[in-house]
């Protein structure tokens, strides 16, 4: 995949799915790139990727697992601020999907 | 098998931009983190400019240095020292400073590297 | 009359030493990159000589904004890339310490 079309908007993707253009993100861009990663967005879902655009808007970088962790707990408060409530939400490696699906670039420093 | 956690001090030595130093050293504070090692940084020489605050780099096109360091508080890095010699021979004053920082003499310095399993400088 | 770039900090090499000794009445010097380290008060005492010859002194304004200096020596005047460019047109050679 390397390219999303949204209403008639070609949005360019990296050979691993990241936007290439972290401008082109929207919440309809959100939905298709979860559609591709068999993922139906939740409200806990956009919780957690308003918390990743605020990190990176902050520290002009993507977090990696533990910062991630950390900032979702304070401001989602201490119940969700936990490595497998993430998980859940974003299975396999949640700083990386989660990032890919918030329109910012794959964390580095992220195992 | 040898030990799994060590404690590692990274020296800042050289000035933000002029070269990849400071990001380099920045790269391997954070990855050292993600395997949960036990982080100092030390800021000498040329270095302690790193810590200046409000970084606008936008106009030499390069990332925002100090946006960058000011997450090592969310990687649990929070040992973070600063040469007092090195901030007087440059008229720097603490408050200048984007993190909060522990000013040292070279003695001091000289300690803080002796109790460290492994220095790098940068 | 020549322009005189400096691009490293007064403690990294002896590019600012170098470069200063080298200064002649009627040149332009300009500090780019961690060269603008230069300009912070700390060091004006490095600048006695070039005031002495009454050298234009500037200091790339998008080089301190990146590392957030503020408080300048006001020997210096603020250079924008345009600026740059026009020095480089009125002055010969151009000398680049680094």
């Amino acid at each position: 995949m390397s390219q999303l079309i949204i209403d008639g908007q070609t949005i360019e993707l990296d050979p691993e799915g990241y936007l290439r253009n972290l401008n082109d993100w929207s919440r309809s861009v959100a939905e298709q790139l979860a559609s591709a990663e068999n993922l139906t967005l939740t409200e806990e879902h956009w919780q957690v990727i308003d918390v990743l655009r605020d990190f990176y808007q902050t520290y002009e970088q993507s977090p990696a697992m533990r910062p991630l962790v950390k900032a979702v707990g304070l401001k989602l408060g201490a119940d969700k601020g936990k490595s497998m409530y993430l998980m859940q939400l974003f299975p396999g490696s949640p700083a990386k999907l989660a990032s890919k699906l918030a329109g910012l670039p794959k964390p580095t420093n992220c195992l | 098998m040898s030990q799994i956690k060590k404690s590692f001090l990274l020296i800042n030595r050289q000035a933000p931009y002029g070269s990849s130093a400071a990001r380099d050293a920045l790269d391997v504070a954070l990855t050292a983190s993600v395997f949960e090692q036990d982080i100092s940084l030390l800021f000498l020489a040329d270095g302690v400019f790193q810590l200046l605050q409000n970084h606008q780099p936008q106009g030499i096109r390069q990332k925002n240095l100090s946006a960058n360091l000011a997450a090592l508080p969310m990687y649990d890095i929070d040992q973070i020292f600063v040469s007092a010699t090195a901030m007087q021979a440059r008229g720097l004053t603490k408050d200048q400073l984007s993190l909060p920082a522990e000013l040292l003499d070279d003695q001091q310095i000289a300690a803080l590297i002796s109790r460290h399993d492994q220095v790098m400088s940068f | 009359m020549s322009l005189h770039t400096l691009n490293k900090a007064p403690s990294g090499s002896s590019a600012t030493q170098d470069c200063l000794a080298a200064l002649q009445a009627g040149d332009a010097l300009l500090l780019i990159e961690d060269g603008v380290y230069a300009a912070l008060d700390a060091y004006a005492p490095l600048f006695q000589h070039a005031e002495s010859l009454a050298i234009d002194c500037y200091v790339l304004t998008a080089d301190t904004e990146a590392r957030g200096l503020t408080t300048l020596n006001s020997l210096f005047k603020a250079a924008t890339y345009s600026t740059f460019v026009e020095l480089s047109c009125q002055h010969h050679p151009v000398v680049s310490w680094a």
